[in-house]
């Protein structure tokens, strides 16, 4: 009994665990390839580099003219850290008054707000680009940072759920103590929603870490482009001559998601688990 | 008097999303209903055309048609294939072994990096011809094809790039198993059923929610995917139109050739072809999905 437990799970662990190392066999074999010798790249599918060498990410560090790559990591932190702030901030609000406060027509907002979750972002894409043109934003930070500040639906939707968690007895006592609205929110709920703020924080600087589209379209100017279009840019320059560099600064702009991954680790299984959030 | 107050502090906090709300969807939804009916190149004022653009759309433009075929193939094959590797390994790790929470991280990771340009670059690098998938396939004596530049297999890069992602969907699916009420299980091992008996009559039946939200979100999302087509295929959807995902065609009628009007009325079209899809799995969903409490959820 206990040897065919022990058979079971050892079959178990090597399904899976062998599983997991082929679906990981790309990122593992990009990490490595990044500190391969040019040739080795094309040519060996091992992880291991016959000799370990930095040049790929110097010379992608530096190898575009004008400018180096160190800018748009700047540029990328810049609009993450901004969006971060403007979407917490303004969605912690937001799912404040739905969870907490009673006022007309609380209820078709609500349903609105899930509405806008469904929609695709293409049919607002246009308008919305042509606002930011008139406004003069194009190839600036504020089309990608100002919205941000209006709450993300998601977010809100997350947070309303975490708030109603918390026991309206805190409230009534707050407000017995003469406590406003906003002290009640900035004192008591907003503290004690410090996992759902912090879920949200996370997926926000990924998403925006990430966005592609949206930088795509607004920025154009060498000097204000973001990690993710620095990569497509060395993409085009340099083509198949530099795979070596394009791959190290690729590695290298996987870094913060996986750092803020590893420290935030268990705010993302909840964040995935309650609201279906996607990576 | 206090109700007045508490009305005023719910819109103060609320007027964040309010004002988000008129000025980035009802406003804009509106602006691009109207530019669908005009000609507008973002520099000349936009030309009234009525229906020109709609007619354009479902009579004269081949490369849509190629563009909606080849997003109906992408969805129609990453999103089943994707939630099966989900629900198959949650329904793996939900055995109770340990290094789950390992597991968890390692199955994770593609869903959390796959969105980047890093990764459709690494795609782009492995699908190669000479890349590291044939490779591997060479180590077996497979000669594989040149996935990226052959029409024929184009959209499988793209397929197998968002099947690999399955991790997210899956922590979904663990989430909904760990909600299984064990006394059915109990009850039910007492009454001789197995394991595929169970698997079948209370497992399955209990996760249908989760299955239809993981479908429906899965759906919606897949309709939308630009960057992996985008970068793999070096922003022209080619080879032959092979990886032009619609959004990525939008993006090109709509940002390289300056056919804003036109790109507003794709929008719209996309709108359409979501809204149908979404509403046709909400119809299918009241003879598969089952609700624990009686469906007193439609």
């Amino acid at each position: 009994m206990t040897l065919r437990r022990s058979l079971k799970a050892l079959s178990f662990h090597l399904v899976v665990a062998g599983f997991g190392i082929l679906m990981l066999y790309p990122v593992l074999w990009l990490i490595t390839a990044s500190m391969k010798p040019t040739t080795e790249i094309f040519t060996s599918s091992s992880l291991l580099p016959s000799t370990i060498t930095f040049e790929h990410y110097h010379n992608g560090w530096f190898g575009l003219r004008n400018v180096w790559f160190g800018r748009f990591f700047l540029n990328s932190a810049l609009i993450s850290a901004i969006a971060v702030f403007g979407t917490v901030l303004s969605s912690a609000m937001v799912a404040f008054a739905f969870a907490r406060i009673t006022f007309p027509l609380r209820s078709l907002f609500f349903a609105l707000m899930l509405g806008t979750i469904m929609l695709p972002g293409h049919v607002t894409l246009i308008p919305q680009y042509i606002l930011f043109h008139e406004l003069g934003w194009v190839d600036t930070f504020l089309p990608l940072t100002v919205p941000k500040f209006f709450g993300d639906a998601f977010y809100i939707f997350l947070m309303v759920q975490f708030i109603r968690g918390i026991p309206t007895e805190l409230d009534e006592s707050a407000r017995i103590d003469g406590c406003g609205w906003f002290t009640l929110w900035w004192r008591i709920i907003l503290p004690l929603s410090l996992p759902a703020l912090l879920t949200a924080a996370i997926f926000t600087f990924i998403g925006t870490w990430d966005d592609f589209f949206g930088q795509l379209i607004y920025l154009s100017d060498i000097k204000k482009l973001t990690v993710p279009l620095g990569l497509r840019l060395f993409l085009d320059s340099s083509g198949s001559s530099n795979w070596g560099a394009v791959l190290a600064m690729s590695v290298l702009s996987l870094v913060p998601s996986m750092a803020i991954f590893f420290i935030g680790q268990k705010y993302f299984t909840q964040g995935i688990a309650t609201t279906g959030l996607k990576g | 008097m206090r109700k007045r107050q508490m009305y005023a502090a719910g819109y103060l906090f609320l007027s964040p999303w309010l004002i988000g709300f008129v000025l980035l969807y009802l406003g804009p939804i509106a602006a691009s209903l109207y530019l669908s009916f005009t000609r507008y190149d973002l520099l000349t004022p936009p030309d009234w055309i009525g229906l020109a653009n709609y007619r354009q759309m479902f009579t004269d433009d081949f490369r849509l048609g190629d563009s909606v075929r080849v997003t109906f193939r992408y969805v129609l094959l990453s999103v089943p294939i994707r939630l099966a590797f989900a629900l198959g390994l949650a329904l793996l790790l939900n055995q109770g072994m340990r290094l789950l929470g390992l597991y968890r991280t390692i199955y994770y990771i593609p869903s959390l990096l796959g969105g980047s340009v890093a990764i459709s670059i690494l795609w782009r690098q492995v699908f190669d011809k000479t890349g590291l998938f044939n490779r591997m396939l060479a180590l077996v004596g497979i000669e594989g094809p040149n996935w990226i530049a052959d029409p024929k297999y184009a959209i499988f890069s793209l397929v197998g790039l968002s099947v690999w992602q399955f991790g997210a969907v899956m922590i979904i699916f663990l989430a909904g198993l760990k909600q299984m009420p064990q006394e059915l299980y109990e009850a039910a091992t007492v009454d001789g059923a197995g394991a595929i008996r169970k698997f079948a009559s209370i497992t399955l039946p209990l996760l249908t929610p989760v299955i239809f939200f993981n479908l429906t979100l899965s759906l919606i999302g897949a309709f939308q995917t630009f960057t992996k087509a985008f970068i793999i295929s070096g922003g022209t959807g080619g080879p032959i139109n092979s990886t032009l995902l619609y959004s990525l065609y939008l993006y090109i009628k709509g940002f390289n050739f300056l056919e804003m009007g036109y790109a507003a009325a794709m929008a719209w079209l996309l709108l359409v072809i979501v809204a149908v899809m979404t509403g046709l799995l909400f119809l299918s969903s009241r003879y598969w999905v089952f609700y624990a409490d009686g469906g007193s959820r439609k």
